[in-house]
């Protein structure tokens, strides 16, 4: 259990991990916001997406299966998006049975949307360890310590929570064994019977989780903890030539798709074949 | 003059039972101070008390001159008397070791150069300098409270408490710590260790017997526990060395009564 | 009921490259009904997994060797491992930290009613009464208390209620002394040595406390490295150099007081508890070993260390 690695990271020595994480934040964000300016039909719009992915993959040494893996856990919701769109569409004229050819290009632009935004994310979660992540949400947040938001206190939630998810899975793991040796059983009966089983779990769980928060207290007391007042931070994130390389990569995008949308406006499924 | 100084100091949960009662002791620079006692003897009340995670009831502890009355003092003491806990999982703050290191140093205000030095200190302290990127989670218990020692040393203590910090390791996680305190006191840190294991107390330089909040038996590590009687009153034992002597002597061999170590043991043999 | 490892290897995550670790390669042991068992080894070295293959917590993986514990067999994909799991107990490090329940009374139940579906309410409650009182705390007294109110000693005898409950033919336990003080540890270690005598057939302790195994255990096996390089007793283990070597782990102090004393040229064969060996080191004084070491051994032991 203790040797699963936590989320998605896949660690590598790469141009894309060395960006800086708050550069990589803003920069999937810019990417989302591309994926949904490409207008309906759009399909070149989505072609320079995709292409942006797959030069961003090649450049960060992430296996291309790695990346396409994580399409694989929202497969359904993307089938079922596209089923709607298939069988529940009247506009436009009818190819075949119930399905239109508007159907068809809705389906299609919603499949191609869906899987963009989230093999954009996946790359960003492959490339930027959860710990980075933290620090770069934090970083991009700083600006709001001016309206009062409690960003320091925020971001060393956000540590400490990543710090301890591998323990508790660890400790989860035991607690099941412990109890699943005096009989316990989690894997048969009704939902509610398995969900009464958990009892014996959470039960411990939940007060070895409040031991641990006290000892964790009284250590962070221990070495003079006493808010964000006067404290210096030691971690020092700097942006740099790779993150102006990402943003310019990322704008050239947003551009491009904007100057499609405008120039070469294509509607139909006709234009789509004219335009191949 | 001591480092640490221990004044009539008592401590009361709420309205019970006075967990610690009118204890006294000093702590000289580099001295080792091991505190032993059964379960529920205030040893971890006391060790809280050292550095203001506790209030005491009355007395005082001084460090350094800071006394623990002063409530404006707290962090004064926090920074001299560092805290070392039993469990290494529960005392790691980040998931990066150079990041918890370096917790201490930030909540001072202590200048990013200067903490990266630190960190740089403690880990060679500790023996741990190729782990500065290293994840916690990897890392075995030994190693884990390794890095929990580090990151108090860097905060630059004079003492430092080991609160039952061997209690969850195994023979290797002890060895580790037993080599690293051997060090810090070599460079003159004070190491007060909370144990159950009668082999560590018995390098210590001075022994303090806890029982019900009470100093019951102290002095060196010979002194208590050559003195069998007391100690089975109190619940504890002998280290093995020692009891083997005492099953020598009970059967007439004429062997000196204050052999605590396997070494005293085989030299008395062989005198 | 006799435990017996044929082979028996197990991989963590076999299918993840990096991640992927051989934990068990290759063991071979067979513990028999009635013994008192040491398993040690140092952290990793796979007896954690191992023991954990015993009552089918960790499955046999498909061609990794053979494992039958009684009449079941492990490597059976029909294995009844809820039946295995009620006749081999198993207590883990901290037990007291998988208490749950609203009273000890019912914490110590949980195991039986798990088990034994079909019990009537009196049974239960002769059984939870007779594992409370064998662990030595006062039934009536206990009973409606909650587990979370009990001194750290306590709870750990209720945990262990918890386990035996159940009458385990098996009990195996990871190691039952951590954390508790020296007397704790004393009193919980004779209750073993009580359970073994009226209650349970077979006891395993996994330890890395080698004065521990060499005080309690009959037999012990030495793990290094997901394998088992020696079995025997805790004299046949200790006294072997390389096996201690190769394990990395330390000699128990009667076992090192032996070697020292063998170094100097006495032989003290005891079989390593404190009080044989202590028996057999007076002997040696007195009477020197051999006849030809006799006249070395007064040199080494002059007259004036005894009083008469």
């Amino acid at each position: 259990m203790k040797d699963v690695s936590f989320g998605s990271y896949f660690p590598a020595d790469s141009f894309v991990h060395k960006m800086d994480a708050r550069a990589k934040i803003l920069i999937a964000i810019a990417y989302m916001v591309a994926v949904f300016l490409v207008s309906a039909f759009h399909f070149l719009g989505f072609a320079a997406c995709l292409s942006f992915v797959i030069l961003t993959t090649a450049v960060s040494r992430v296996p291309f299966f790695r990346v396409l893996k994580s399409v694989r856990t929202i497969i359904f919701f993307v089938v079922f998006s596209a089923i709607l769109q298939l069988f529940f569409n009247s506009k436009g004229t009818v190819v075949f049975w119930v399905i239109t050819d508007v159907g068809l290009l809705n389906a299609a632009f919603i499949i191609a949307r869906i899987m963009l935004i989230v093999l954009g994310a996946s790359l960003l979660t492959l490339t930027t360890s959860p710990v980075e992540l933290a620090d770069g949400i934090e970083g991009l947040l700083y600006p709001l310590k001016w309206i009062k938001f409690p960003v320091h206190e925020f971001a060393l939630i956000m540590s400490i929570a990543l710090r301890f998810i591998p323990t508790l899975i660890d400790e989860t793991d035991r607690i099941i064994k412990a109890q699943k040796a005096r009989g316990a059983d989690f894997e048969s009966g009704n939902i509610f019977k398995r969900a009464k089983a958990l009892i014996p779990v959470l039960i411990p769980l939940l007060i070895s989780s409040f031991r641990r928060a006290d000892e964790l207290a009284d250590a962070m007391d221990s070495r003079c903890y006493a808010g964000s007042k006067n404290r210096t931070k030691y971690k020092k994130m700097r942006l740099s030539f790779r993150d102006l390389m990402g943003v310019l990569a990322v704008a050239g995008l947003i551009v491009g798709i904007v100057f499609l949308n405008k120039f070469y406006a294509i509607n139909t499924l006709a234009q789509i074949a004219g335009a191949l | 003059m001591p480092v640490l100084e221990v004044k009539n100091l008592s401590f009361s949960y709420g309205k019970s039972q006075k967990a610690v009662k009118n204890v006294s002791f000093a702590v000289e620079k580099g001295e080792f101070v091991a505190i032993i006692g059964h379960n529920g003897s205030g040893k971890s009340t006391l060790a809280k008390l050292l550095n203001g995670l506790l209030k005491p009831t009355s007395g005082e502890v001084v460090v350094d001159g800071f006394s623990s009355n002063d409530a404006g003092a707290v962090f004064e003491i926090r920074k001299r008397v560092g805290m070392v806990f039993q469990n290494p999982d529960n005392q790691l703050i980040a998931s990066i070791v150079e990041d918890d290191i370096a917790f201490g140093p930030e909540n001072l205000g202590v200048p990013r150069e200067e903490i990266g030095r630190r960190i740089d200190d403690a880990l060679k302290a500790v023996g741990m300098k190729e782990f500065r990127k290293a994840t916690p989670e990897r890392l075995s218990g030994g190693q884990k409270q390794r890095i929990a020692i580090a990151g108090v040393l860097a905060l630059k203590p004079q003492v430092l408490v080991l609160d039952e910090s061997t209690a969850m390791l195994d023979p290797q996680g002890r060895k580790e710590i037993a080599a690293v305190v051997e060090n810090l006191l070599k460079s003159g840190v004070s190491v007060i260790a909370i144990t159950h294991y009668m082999d560590e107390a018995v390098k210590a330089d001075k022994v303090l017997v806890l029982d019900r909040g009470v100093v019951a038996l102290s002095g060196t590590p010979k002194e208590v526990f050559a003195n069998k009687a007391a100690l089975d009153a109190l619940g504890l034992e002998q280290p093995l060395a020692g009891i083997i002597a005492d099953g020598l002597r009970e059967r007439g061999v004429n062997i000196p009564e204050n052999i605590i170590t396997e070494e005293e043991l085989l030299g008395a043999l062989w005198k | 009921m006799e435990i017996v490892a044929e082979n028996l290897t197990f991989t963590y995550s076999p299918k993840t490259k990096g991640l992927s670790f051989r934990a068990l390669n290759g063991v071979n042991l067979t513990v028999k009904s009635g013994e008192i068992f040491g398993i040690i080894g140092k952290t990793g070295s796979g007896k954690s997994t191992f023991v954990q293959h015993i009552n089918g917590l960790i499955k046999v993986q498909k061609d990794s060797g053979a494992l039958k514990v009684g009449e079941y067999d492990l490597t059976d994909k029909k294995c009844d491992y809820k039946s295995l799991r009620a006749k081999v107990g198993m207590m883990f490090q901290y037990p007291e930290h998988q208490l749950f329940a609203e009273t000890v009374a019912e914490d110590v139940a949980f195991a039986l009613k798990n088990f034994n579906k079909d019990l009537s309410a009196e049974e239960l409650a002769g059984r939870v009464r007779q594992a409370v009182e064998i662990v030595g705390l006062d039934y009536n007294e206990i009973k409606d208390k909650s587990p979370f109110d009990l001194s750290g000693g306590q709870k750990r005898r209720v945990a262990i209620a918890g386990v035996i409950v159940a009458k385990p033919e098996i009990l195996v336990l990871d190691e039952p002394a951590a954390g508790l003080d020296p007397k704790g540890k004393r009193e919980f270690l004779e209750l073993l040595l009580k359970l073994h005598k009226d209650f349970v057939k077979t006891i395993i302790i996994v330890s890395h406390d080698m004065n521990l195994v060499a005080e309690y255990c009959a037999r012990a096996a030495v793990f290094a490295g997901g394998k088992i390089i020696a079995t025997g007793t805790p004299k046949e283990i200790f006294s072997d150099g390389k096996v201690l070597a190769e394990s990395g782990l330390d000699l128990p102090l009667t076992a090192s007081l032996t070697e020292k004393l063998k170094s100097k040229g006495v032989d003290i064969d005891s079989d390593l508890t404190v009080k044989d060996f202590t028996e057999k080191l007076i002997y040696a004084l007195k009477n020197g070993g051999r006849q030809d070491e006799r006249r070395f051994f007064r040199q080494l032991f002059p007259r004036r260390l005894f009083r008469a």
